[in-house]
């Protein structure tokens, strides 16, 4: 089908999104991820019983820790879709994509960049002096 | 059977008459009025008024100061004592307290759990138990002695009660804990308030057939409904009570402004009724803040006049 | 096992936000297995410290370490260099490792990141339930093996209490009459006339009651 969408969605292949752990989530924030959302298929066929139940809830779990970090939980999600549906793929894609512009940067990259301008502006000023 | 102690209650019950207590709830403040003005308006019509103890874990004036007010206005009363609040120091030295102003009735209960009350956040002692508790002044009454072996001066002369359910579940334990508290010490028991008689009933007979009720005087409780609304929150929210359908639909069944009348009118039939049954010894009526109805179910259940003891 | 539970981020970020290196310290045992203060745990406590960290701009390390048993000195010894670098240790071991913890390292400020709750074992994955309060005298022979003390809210030793309403206690219809269970379990083993055997009052001595409690084996203390 060659369906287009956003090119700022970095794939990560796993055998099942129960392969998928809280500190990946939490992780790909410290590194400067912007969001994270998982794919997983429908609820009721996983391959695997449990796997996408237990995906949805680390990132529950992911979204009320971020919450409480500064990070926003609303920066994480979970979809479900079957492996013949790539156009509902290229469109959950969109949407995150969409969700994310909206929220704007992960406030760790914004933090560190106001910190490092203020250092610096410091070492500049005493350059000055 | 000999008198043990000097209590009002314990003479009209071995003298064969049937007794009737009500009980009275200390107010949440120090005016001490309020609970006089209570028992005043009951003290012709009952032989023994139960003060309750922080009852559903709400923070009162004490029990033991308001026996002590009902005492000095020349009153019976029945301290209640809970175990939830102290442990075996307090508890004795609070049987000493009472019986230094000759309060010679105590009734020996484990508490509502304190998180029913206004103070969830607080620790519960729970040292002794309710029966445990029995045994402790039975052994300060009888022995003379205090727990830890030393002799008491003046002991204690109090007529032991404790409660009983019989409608707490297990119920194949409902006699057997009777017969465990009878054990203990128990000299007389307020029931918990019926309104499944037929239960009663049959727990009396068990009780009987045991040979208990020879041992330990019953006081049936009873407690007049003032609404199907009370009836409905008895029945489904209070713990330990069974409230049959028959009794909800029956006040339900009358216009509102009548389910007042229609609730005193059944507990009068209750103690009719029960007032004919070998092993009942006496009523206790708890009137739950409605304490100026207690004359007019005993007048009306014929159980007025109270006997005249020598 | 000892039983914990995690504190709320917030009390711990207000612990140690004025610190520039953190150590999560986690212990293999209870509270690994009670999934709270293991290995796993101190990964997502230090990652969620880091985060924070990260948000508000501020330049801090988060370490992260898991010692095999935090209530034993011979371990705590062994941690000694992986410890004192940092200028405060987060414990979420149980509350026996996190005084031990401090105790061994008495200069550094140790706190702790979980409010340690009871003695007890796992009724499935993910909830645990009490049933060991520590009281030094074990009743448990007489009441069919399930203890009143830890499982009755009123540690009613000749119970059930007026409460008892279905086999649920008065405080909850999450809780099970403890009292219910120990007449079922007489019951199942013929043995319900014991219920009528008058539990005497007990020697709190051997409980808390009685101050803080030691013991010594003899044979092998030196």
């Amino acid at each position: 089908m060659r369906l287009n969408y956003p090119v700022h969605v970095r794939i990560i292949r796993v055998p099942c999104t129960g392969k998928v752990d809280i500190l990946h989530i939490l992780r790909a924030f410290e590194k400067g991820a912007d969001g994270v959302y998982l794919v997983g298929c429908m609820e009721g066929s996983c391959h695997y019983e449990q796997g996408n139940f237990k995906a949805r809830k680390r990132v529950e779990y992911a979204q009320r820790l971020l919450d409480q970090v500064g990070t926003g939980g609303e920066r994480v999600r979970m979809y479900n879709l079957t492996s013949g549906e790539a156009p509902l793929f290229a469109q959950y894609a969109q949407e995150m994509s969409e969700r994310i512009l909206a929220l704007g940067p992960n406030p760790a990259k914004l933090a560190g960049a106001a910190r490092k301008a203020k250092a610096a502006g410091e070492t500049a000023g005493r350059g000055v002096a | 059977m000999s008198q043990n102690t000097p209590s009002k209650l314990e003479k009209m019950l071995k003298a064969g008459h049937q007794a009737v207590t009500s009980e009275c709830g200390p107010p949440r403040g120090s005016d001490p009025e309020a609970i006089k003005e209570k028992a005043q308006l009951i003290k012709d019509h009952v032989d023994a008024i139960n003060i309750t103890d922080n009852q559903t874990s709400v923070t009162r004036l004490c029990s033991l100061a308001s026996c002590i007010h009902l005492k000095l206005a020349g009153l019976e009363p029945i301290l209640q004592m809970v175990t939830r609040d102290r442990n075996r120091i307090a508890l004795q030295s609070d049987i000493l307290g009472a019986a230094s102003f000759d309060i010679h009735n105590l009734l020996c209960l484990s508490g509502d759990h304190q998180s029913f009350g206004d103070c969830a956040q607080g620790q519960n002692v729970h040292d002794l138990d309710s029966m445990q508790l029995i045994q402790t002044v039975r052994h300060m009454r009888d022995e003379g002695k205090f727990l830890g072996g030393d002799e008491i001066k003046r002991p204690p002369r109090m007529f032991v009660g404790a409660a009983a359910n019989p409608f707490a579940d297990p119920y194949e334990i409902r006699v057997p804990r009777l017969a465990k508290k009878v054990a203990a010490g128990v000299e007389f028991i307020q029931t918990q308030c019926i309104f499944n008689l037929d239960k009663f009933e049959q727990w009396l007979n068990e009780a009987r057939d045991r040979g208990l009720l020879e041992k330990v005087y019953i006081l049936a409780g009873l407690t007049p409904l003032k609404s199907a609304g009370m009836a409905k929150y008895m029945k489904n929210r209070v713990p330990g009570m069974d409230v049959p359908d028959e009794v909800v639909q029956r006040i339900a069944g009358v216009p509102k402004e009548k389910q007042a009348e229609e609730g005193i009118q059944m507990c009068i039939e209750s103690i009719q009724r029960l007032k004919g049954v070998d092993g009942v010894h006496g009523f206790h009526i708890m009137a739950i803040e409605w304490e100026e109805k207690v004359p007019e179910i005993v007048e009306s259940a014929g159980l007025y006049p109270r006997p005249k003891l020598d | 096992m000892i039983v914990a539970n995690g504190k709320p981020l917030e009390e711990i970020i207000a612990a140690v936000k004025d610190r520039q290196k953190i150590l999560v310290a986690g212990c293999n045992e209870c509270v690994t297995v009670c999934e709270v203060g293991g290995t796993k745990e101190v990964g997502i406590l230090a990652s969620a410290l880091r985060l924070h960290f990260l948000n508000q701009g501020i330049k801090a390390e988060v370490g992260e370490t898991t010692l095999q048993r935090q209530c034993d000195r011979e371990y705590l010894v062994q941690a000694r260099e992986t410890v004192e670098p940092y200028d405060i240790v987060v414990s979420i071991a149980c509350g026996v490792g996190c005084q031990f913890m401090a105790e061994e390292f008495s200069t550094q400020p140790v706190v702790p990141g979980v409010d340690t709750m009871f003695m007890g074992g796992a009724l499935e994955r993910g909830v645990w339930s009490e049933r060991c309060q520590g009281c030094g005298t074990c009743l448990l022979a007489k009441t069919g093996g399930i203890c009143p003390v830890s499982r009755c809210a009123k540690r009613v030793l000749n119970g059930p209490c007026g409460g008892s309403t279905k086999g649920k206690c008065e405080i909850s219809k999450d809780v099970d009459c403890a009292w219910q269970l120990i007449i079922d379990r007489l019951k199942a083993l013929g043995r319900l006339d014991d219920y009528e055997t008058l539990m005497p009052i007990k020697d709190w001595s051997t409980d808390r009651a009685g101050g803080p409690r030691k013991r010594i084996k003899e044979e092998v203390a030196s």
